[in-house]
């Protein structure tokens, strides 16, 4: 074989460009993350105190915390996880395993993916439509509907991805034994696939957690700490906006301590959950 | 070899006594849409005896495997038309419970297919879905089952481990185990050792050599050398029709028609 020097070299050459390339590029997106989580840290952190968990939010110039609005985020962001859950992980199911490529099917998987990129703020307009205009009032239950319509699509989408990955052989072996189509889905499917649902449950919650737009037009805020769902609900996004926009420096301090907040147990709850998933995988 | 076969579209299918028969195929066309699998297959099983099913690729003889315990009926747009004759019922006739079938008909794949949980609920799996054992009942039974797939001695200390840690070949015992557990009539192979080494497949060889006591296999092999060890028939499939059937040792020292001997001396296919 004649070997050209010449080309080889060229062809180092381009794979060092492209190679450094990909770090440079890779070095840009970390520095994005870095800055934020900086920013986030060196911002939030002074403002974070017990008072911060234990009281509510404050007057301007007096003292207070963001106990209302964590404890009305977890609410919101439960309620909207239940409902997406079993909405997603369903829907995902059936677009899988039984819708095929009906025209039924393609129509919902079409819209399921038209809504996963809505606006999050239609989806708080059409929500204050649906359940806040009619019954007169914000309310938290608005809040978790607005938000599980933001996580069911996403939740949807990775459930029948991942169930379409799971080979033919392992449905056919289950229903082989004698199992019905939905026992080997119920105990085989969705533990096969479990991981791979458990992502898309935590990016829908990752997603969720951080929404403003469409609790402005639902669960609103509340200044007092509040468990009743039917009443407006206070919750760490729409105080952080409502804060960091204000003029007083107290509030902008809580605000920068709510989005850390946020940040650390979106960080917290993800890592708990991959950890869980490993687990259970070596048993 | 036999170089006297008779003209290449011929067909010879051996006569079997017919109060031997477990499982007998009639007249079996299938369909992919609008493509005919199968081509009016006729072939009979014999109970507590192997039967091997060979073929070149694409032949049907998976085709005819599926329609056995109605798999087939996981997908819409294939159909079977015909007669399976089991015990004197027929299996595609409309009013059959297709899980209690497959309960009779049990299926082992091409590639090990472990459920994502412990070896012992492997097992226990099928048995589950019909019976209600009791705690040592059913240890009794994952036990038997392990042990006619002879698995039993290397995992016994490990029941409550994940089967899917186990080897490739110890996976494909798992399932044959999965499967009899069960306690199913017939057992249908679908090239179960295609995708394991030389030591495992002698392994499960031996175990499909043991079953056969209990048990009426029909095997899909393109593994000539294992057809001719394990089976007591065969049948050669070609282009979606049966084109000889009969004793395997006749088989392969004398097949009948030109196209088996062509396949089986390794002239095509």
């Amino acid at each position: 074989m004649a070997v050209s020097a010449a080309r080889i070299a060229t062809r180092r050459a381009s794979n060092a460009v492209f190679v450094a390339f990909c770090y440079l590029v890779t070095a840009v997106a970390l520095t994005a993350l870095a800055a934020i989580l900086w920013s986030l840290l060196s911002q939030g952190l002074g403002g974070i105190d017990l008072a911060v968990f234990t009281k509510s939010t404050p007057a301007p110039g007096s003292s207070g915390g963001l106990a209302n609005a964590i404890v009305g985020s977890i609410m919101l962001c439960l309620l909207g996880m239940a409902i997406a859950l079993i909405v997603g992980i369903l829907a995902g199911t059936w677009l899988a395993e039984y819708a095929g490529q009906s025209r039924y099917g393609s129509t919902v998987r079409f819209l399921n993916d038209v809504l996963l990129s809505a606006p999050s703020i239609l989806i708080g307009l059409f929500v204050y439509e649906l359940l806040v205009a009619p019954f007169g009032g914000f309310s938290g239950f608005a809040g978790g509907v607005a938000l599980a319509l933001l996580a069911a699509p996403v939740i949807t989408r990775t459930t029948e991805d991942v169930l379409k990955l799971q080979p033919t052989s392992l449905r056919e072996s289950g229903v082989a034994l004698g199992t019905p189509l939905w026992g080997v889905i119920r105990t085989v499917l969705w533990r096969s696939a479990g991981s791979g649902i458990l992502t898309g449950a935590l990016l829908a919650f990752a997603r969720i957690s951080g929404e403003t737009a469409p609790l402005l037009f639902t669960a609103l805020n509340n200044q007092f700490f509040s468990l009743d769902m039917r009443k407006p609900m206070a919750n760490l996004p729409v105080v952080i906006f409502q804060f960091a926009l204000s003029a007083y420096d107290d509030w902008r301090r809580l605000a920068w301590a709510g989005a850390l907040i946020i940040a650390a147990s979106v960080l917290a709850i993800t890592i708990v959950a991959r950890i869980l998933s490993q687990e259970q995988k070596r048993s | 070899m036999n170089t006297m076969a008779p003209d290449a579209f011929d067909a010879s299918i051996a006569p079997v006594d017919p109060a031997t028969v477990k499982l007998d195929v009639r007249e079996l066309d299938f369909f992919y849409g609008k493509a005919r699998a199968l081509k009016g297959v006729s072939i009979p099983f014999q109970a507590n005896a192997v039967t091997a099913l060979i073929g070149p690729s694409g032949c049907g003889k998976s085709t005819l495997l599926r329609t056995l315990n109605r798999m087939y009926a996981l997908y819409p747009g294939q159909k079977a038309t015909g007669r399976i004759m089991l015990d004197g019922e027929d299996i595609l006739g409309p009013g059959v419970d297709l899980s209690m079938l497959r309960a009779k008909i049990g299926m082992v794949f091409q590639k090990p297919t472990p459920f994502p949980m412990s070896i012992h609920d492997n097992v226990a799996f099928g048995v589950k879905l019909y019976e209600s054992l009791s705690k040592a009942e059913m240890h009794e039974r994952v036990e038997d089952s392990l042990r006619r797939a002879a698995l039993w001695d290397e995992v016994k200390d490990n029941l409550h481990a994940s089967g899917l840690g186990l080897s490739g070949g110890q996976q494909q015992r798992l399932c044959v185990a999965r499967c009899i557990a069960v306690k199913p009539e017939i057992l249908l192979l679908d090239e179960p050792t295609s995708a394991l080494d030389p030591i495992s497949s002698a392994k499960l060889e031996e175990t499909v050599t043991q079953l056969k006591a209990d048990y009426t296999i029909v095997i899909v092999t393109h593994n000539l050398g294992q057809a001719a060890r394990l089976s007591n028939n065969t049948g050669f499939m070609y282009l979606g029709e049966l084109v000889e059937f009969g004793e395997t040792a006749g088989m392969f020292t004398k097949p009948v028609t030109k196209r088996a001997s062509d396949y089986i001396t390794g002239r095509f296919g």
